[in-house]
């Protein structure tokens, strides 16, 4: 693994998404409230692209007639089959113990420490002043 | 590995050739409009379609995407998902070894309207426009007859006219229909396509002015979309007992999008009560399993997940290998990829059968 400059920070507002390949891998990049995970693009059911659904809360019922609705935004759903992956772990809502979209560790990491670190930035000039998303993959 | 980057490589040097008998390519009004007369074009702006149905405009059961279509399906240059051809192209006919796909129109097609003549209006039209709007354009884009099913003359009239043009693969039925296919009503459709030499394709969904259950209305699209299986055996049990393939030794039913996990224990139930109530059903002279494998053909898509994949091929191979055809359902949301629904151990040979051999046969495609 080696680490990829993917994005500036401010290319991915909270609640956004970008789509970027790394190394031939097409890789989601989610902000979630200032918090970045990174996803592999591709359902692992069927293999839909995760970059074209819709981002969606996590609806629960401890019993019939009552609902709980949180963590809003922080689930995708594949735009196919429809199924559910909780962008903080990439495990699936339905089955979470078997079924999971591979994720990659991100960071943000200051301009000043990638240009003289062992990063690579895929498609843009890294400037010292600002900072940047990089993914380990 | 990532699916955009090892698709287009299996398209290219894979021999694999796929006839998908289930597509959706969407039409608008305004692209019916040169196919239907002023007084039928007044007469939908008018007074509108009237849909077996309690609610005039949109759907009885809920949806779980918008247009029921892939997220991703949607044209970059505005319209309804598989409206655009070239970008249909581009996610499907081209990035798939597509080599027929066969058009199957839900709407707008006039089917299952109240007004029969208004119906046969709409069915000529969409009819009309498959061919010149899509099969002109992109000669793999196969037509179904649409026929305005509930009124039996006026769709022989229609499969007639098509009769002997063999851009057009099979007629098209919905599977909620306002009475059971066995029923009198319907046997002019049977006449008619045997005469054509077309197979009966029966989709599922319609609106048969009941409810989907049999027992009142359901809540959640959940259901409708698990109610398919029970209506279809409800349709195939109906032309079974009813004697149409005795009458019509020759008809050939593709139930589309139903599945086929309820197969087996339907022929095994049928089977059973059947030896006790021969004589209720004199007309029938072999066991009613014996029907439904030599009458009903399948599509692929939405195939039943089973927790083991071997039981899915025990299903097949109960429905037989031979009538089996993959269906991939484009551009909607349960979409089958054909590079991944197919169960990964069947062999090469049935592999080719369900994705274009058997398709090939039914359809005469040669």
């Amino acid at each position: 693994m080696s680490g990829h400059v993917v994005a500036a920070v401010d290319e991915i507002p909270p609640g956004t998404r970008k789509l970027v390949e790394v190394e031939g891998r097409a890789i989601v990049v989610f902000n979630l409230g200032g918090d970045f995970f990174a996803l592999t693009n591709r359902c692992p059911h069927r293999g839909g692209s995760l970059y074209h659904g819709i981002q969606t809360g996590l609806v629960q019922s401890k019993e019939p007639g009552e609902y709980c609705y949180s963590r809003p935004g922080e689930m995708v759903k594949c735009p196919w089959h429809g199924w559910e992956f909780d962008i903080r772990t990439g495990k699936s809502w339905c089955d979470p113990g078997r079924v999971r979209v591979r994720q990659y560790p991100v960071s943000v990491r200051q301009g000043t420490e990638l240009v003289e670190g062992p990063y690579v930035a895929e498609s843009f000039p890294v400037r010292v002043e600002n900072n940047y998303v990089v993914v380990e993959a | 590995m990532n699916i955009e980057l090892r698709q287009p490589d299996v398209a290219q040097k894979s021999r694999l050739k796929i006839i998908d008998v289930d597509i959706h390519p969407k039409s608008s009004v305004e692209d019916l409009r040169p196919y239907l007369s002023n007084r039928w074009w007044d007469h939908l702006h008018t007074y509108g379609s009237r849909q077996r149905q309690g609610f005039l405009k949109g759907f009885p059961y809920p949806k779980s995407q918008p247009q029921a279509s892939r997220r991703d399906s949607w044209p970059p240059g505005g319209g309804l998902p598989a409206s655009d051809l070239d970008f249909m192209k581009k996610q499907y006919l081209d990035f798939y070894p597509i080599e027929y796909a066969i058009m199957n129109p839900l709407s707008p097609t006039g089917q299952g309207d109240q007004n029969d003549e208004f119906s046969a209006a709409m069915a000529f039209a969409a009819n009309e426009f498959q061919i010149e709007g899509w099969n002109r354009r992109d000669s793999r884009l196969l037509a179904s007859v649409v026929v305005p099913y509930e009124d039996g003359e006026a769709s022989r009239t229609e499969i007639r006219r098509r009769a002997g043009d063999r851009r057009f693969a099979h007629v098209l039925l919905r599977s909620r229909t306002c009475e059971l296919m066995g029923k009198k009503r319907y046997w002019p459709i049977y006449e008619a396509a045997i005469e054509a030499g077309l197979p009966v394709g029966v989709h599922v969904f319609g609106t048969s002015g009941r409810p989907a259950s049999n027992t009142g209305w359901p809540s959640f699209y959940i259901e409708d979309m698990t109610e398919h299986a029970a209506c279809c055996q409800a349709q195939v049990v109906s032309l079974i007992t009813e004697g149409v393939f005795e009458r019509y030794p020759e008809l050939k039913i593709v139930m589309i999008e139903a599945g086929f996990g309820w197969m087996p224990s339907l022929g095994w139930r049928l089977d059973k009560t059947w030896k006790r109530l021969k004589d209720e059903v004199p007309h029938l002279r072999k066991a009613p399993s014996e029907y439904l494998r030599q009458h009903i053909w399948v599509s692929t898509q939405p195939m039943e997940e089973a927790e083991e994949p071997e039981h899915l091929i025990d299903m097949m191979d109960w429905v037989g290998w031979d009538h089996i055809m993959f269906s991939t359902d484009y551009p909607h949301w349960d979409f089958d990829d054909p590079f991944v629904a197919l169960p990964p151990t069947l062999d090469d040979k049935r592999r080719a059968q369900i994705f274009s051999g058997n398709a090939r046969a039914l359809y005469r495609l040669d």
